[in-house]
């Protein structure tokens, strides 16, 4: 039943939140430093974001990595879509992809 | 290589990396010590170059090498730092392998 709940929850963010963060700590004060990377690549992209901080919810904390199946934490979600951790948000930061990514996420929704 | 001597995890997921992709560079590095966690391995860096990940995106790379590493994030490991190339990716960015941001200290 909660666990229902929170997948509906998860869900209800990511799929009303173009760029959508699950971190730990918030955007000013990460409490971990791979949230913390992926925070700054966004905020270097000028994209606006929404996050939610795991450790203000256990089962939001558990849930995102059922919802996922990627069993570590921050996540990042654009137009819906799972994008990866910390080290893909970086890669694709240096790669140029993220750049593309945002553009679309940029546009108002169709 | 990665500190002086790999605990029973840091072990195991090697052993079991190299079986299931045959890396061409296989780097474990426990960063434990950098976190607030006090736990001995709880925290790994995993660099891989393979001919495996050829054709795959860097999420299908991150969840094969998570589910070799399922066992040991239920066993206590808390955060795996990936980074997964082809050969020919390894060679373009001279072997270098990315450093990993500083903790701050929420990973309790």
């Amino acid at each position: 039943m909660a666990e229902n709940q929170t997948h509906k929850f998860i869900e209800h963010l990511v799929t009303n939140n173009r760029v959508m963060l699950f971190m730990k700590g918030n955007k000013m004060f990460p409490q971990c430093g791979f949230s913390a990377a992926v925070v700054e690549v966004l905020k270097k992209h000028g994209v606006p974001f929404e996050a939610f901080n795991v450790l203000s919810d256990m089962n939001v904390r558990e849930g995102i990595k059922e919802y996922s199946d990627w069993p570590t934490i921050p996540q990042l979600y654009v137009g819906g879509e799972f994008v990866g951790g910390c080290d893909i948000v970086r890669e694709m930061d240096a790669s140029g992809e993220l750049v593309d990514l945002f553009a679309s996420a940029k546009s108002p929704d169709a | 290589m990665s500190g002086p001597q790999p605990g029973p995890l840091q072990s195991a997921l090697h052993d079991k990396l190299v079986d299931a992709l045959a890396p061409a560079v296989l780097e474990i590095e426990n960063e434990s010590h950098r976190h607030s966690t006090k736990v001995p391995e709880s925290h790994f860096k995993v660099t891989l170059v393979a001919e495996a990940f050829e054709g795959k995106s860097l999420v299908q790379r991150h969840r094969a090498v998570n589910a070799l590493a399922k066992d040991e994030l239920a066993a206590g490991l808390h955060a795996l730092s990936i980074h997964a190339y082809t050969p020919s990716q390894w060679e373009a960015r001279g072997g270098v392998i990315p450093q990993s941001p500083p903790c701050r200290g929420g990973s309790t």
